[in-house]
């Protein structure tokens, strides 16, 4: 195993004892506690029933990356999907993932790195203490919401993997399982969903690697047991159910990006002056009437330097 | 009795913009303070669809009523063509007053970039627009006035309308075109009767089969 342990620490010793010990006490109240906190009691009083499903995640971390606008209610953006391996409509997969089973898991790490590898879901997640990042996230369909994931940079396992200095790119395989699937029943994309990102783009510390929302374990339907979440982008780019992450040298074909290339590009970042798809100058919050103007990389404006250079009207 | 048929059905379709407003503004058993949650997370888009589907079905039931009154043999069906007609325009006109209010906030600019540059729009607005002469004519009077002869051709752009607004559902989809593609199979079987009724006029053979008349003894 050529993974590095990484070192053992208890989240209690990074967290300030007495923060960590009143959040363990609030935790240990109400299974649904960590959900309140974002959504006020409202939501406490008519939990849904997907919330209830979810496990509370213990020693979440403060992140500097959290925007400190108005978190999405829970009910929103578990009953509003984009996961067309369940269905194209937004409402049927919070049902038809129900039964989904993400336990056990495993993700192969393979391509440019040293030795192919099986990492139990569980290992991953000892990785780093969990963060919660409270980001921005916008659909290319023009619709954005604000949630509050748990997890830590997707660099912490890239570091772990020892990819080879000549690999460019990395790929994000998701589940194939058409038994639990049932939109994967249909060639309305090329099974399995396949994601990517650039290295640098990988490593930067926005990009998380999630498992978590609301202070619990994803959804199925939000792409339980792990998957990736790039605020800058357009949502489709944060790869759900992921399987399989391998390293590469050249771009690779992404599924979108295969299905139309016209209209979703490999990068896919958000950006108001190129309306690719849809005019993307404005989008629509969930749970708010008027539209709001779209911001240049969602408003993260920290990885302009990624792309310094570059034409984004060309590479869209 | 016709009348009386023609009130209910009026009510009828009246009853999915009800629906739809319903939803949107009425309470929801989770939530009570929030407006639109009956039409889940994204009422305005709920608006958008619905009113479009509800656009594309009138005009669907309008095309079919002449197919239906000769295979069932019930003139009179004529008597409410104009009717449905007339709510595709009403349901057209939501589906577009909802675009540009609820979803470009009357943002002229963007707009207008839209129907320019988006090919779905472009083809969408045309098809409103094409709506347009025919509901300022559907009076008894604009017939007298055109003339049956040149009503009728000017009438003919419902087919025109028709193939837009599926086109349009076609290309605003991403990936998914199975819904669009039922109401385009409905239109194709609607087009093709045309298409077999205009060819066996224009051979001058007699007549389609005689009505099919329910024997009422």
């Amino acid at each position: 195993m050529l993974i590095k342990k990484s070192a053992d620490i208890r989240s209690s010793e990074i967290t300030p004892q007495d923060l960590y010990v009143n959040r363990r006490k609030f935790l240990a109240g109400v299974g649904l506690t960590a959900a309140a906190v974002g959504l006020g009691a409202k939501e406490l009083l008519a939990p849904s029933r997907e919330a209830r499903a979810m496990e509370a995640i213990s020693g979440i971390q403060k992140s500097a990356f959290s925007t400190n606008e108005k978190i999405t209610p829970i009910n929103d953006v578990t009953h509003y999907n984009n996961y067309y391996e369940f269905s194209t409509e937004k409402e049927p997969p919070a049902e038809l993932a129900k039964n989904f089973k993400t336990h056990p898991w495993t993700v192969t790490i393979d391509g440019d790195v040293p030795k192919k590898q099986k990492l139990d879901i569980d290992t991953i997640l000892k990785f780093a203490p969990p963060e919660e990042r409270i980001y921005r996230l916008r659909c290319v369909e023009g619709w954005s919401i604000v949630v509050p994931w748990v997890g830590f940079s997707l660099s912490e396992l890239i570091k772990r993997a020892q990819p080879l200095g000549k690999a460019k790119y990395v790929v994000f395989t998701s589940v194939l399982r058409p038994t639990e699937m049932p939109g994967q029943d249909r060639q309305i994309l090329d099974w399995p969903y396949v994601e990517g990102l650039r290295m640098d783009e990988a490593m930067h510390p926005l990009t998380l690697l999630c498992f978590g929302m609301y202070g619990q374990t994803l959804a199925n339907q939000n792409g339980a047991p792990l998957r990736v979440i790039v605020p800058w982008k357009y949502g489709f780019k944060s790869a759900k159910g992921i399987v399989k992450i391998s390293f590469s040298t050249k771009e690779p074909l992404t599924t979108w990006n295969e299905a139309n290339p016209h209209d979703f590009g490999f990068y896919s970042n958000v950006n108001p002056n190129v309306d690719r798809y849809h005019s993307q100058a404005h989008e629509h919050r969930l749970g708010e009437f008027l539209p709001r103007p779209t911001l240049m990389f969602n408003g993260y404006d920290q990885v302009a330097g990624l792309y310094s250079g570059m034409d984004l009207a060309k590479n869209y | 009795m016709i009348r009386w048929i023609k009130v209910v059905v009026f009510l009828a379709c009246l009853f999915p913009l009800g629906l739809l407003l319903w939803r949107f503004f009425g309470p929801h058993p989770t939530d009570m303070t929030t407006w639109g949650v009956g039409l889940g997370a994204n009422p305005l888009e709920a608006l958008e669809h619905g009113t479009g589907d509800w656009t594309l079905r009138f005009i669907l039931i309008t095309l079919s009523i002449t197919p239906l009154r000769k295979l069932l043999g019930i003139p009179s069906l004529i008597k409410f063509r104009r009717m449905f007609g007339l709510f595709a325009f009403f349901y057209g006109c939501l589906h577009f007053a909802t675009y540009l209010t609820l979803d470009k906030f009357f943002n002229l600019q963007e707009i207008l970039a839209d129907i320019g540059k988006r090919k779905y729009i472009t083809v969408g607005f045309t098809a409103f627009v094409l709506l347009v002469p025919l509901a300022l004519t559907s009076t008894a009077a604009s017939i007298r006035r055109l003339g049956g002869k040149r009503w009728r051709a000017l009438h003919r752009l419902i087919y025109a309308a028709a193939i837009a607004g599926v086109i349009h559902y076609i290309w605003l989809v991403k990936a998914d075109i199975r819904k669009p593609l039922e109401y385009g199979a409905v239109l194709a079987v609607l087009l093709a009767y045309r298409i077999i009724e205009w060819i066996r006029a224009s051979v001058r053979q007699p007549a389609p089969p005689a009505r099919v008349k329910v024997a009422v003894e």
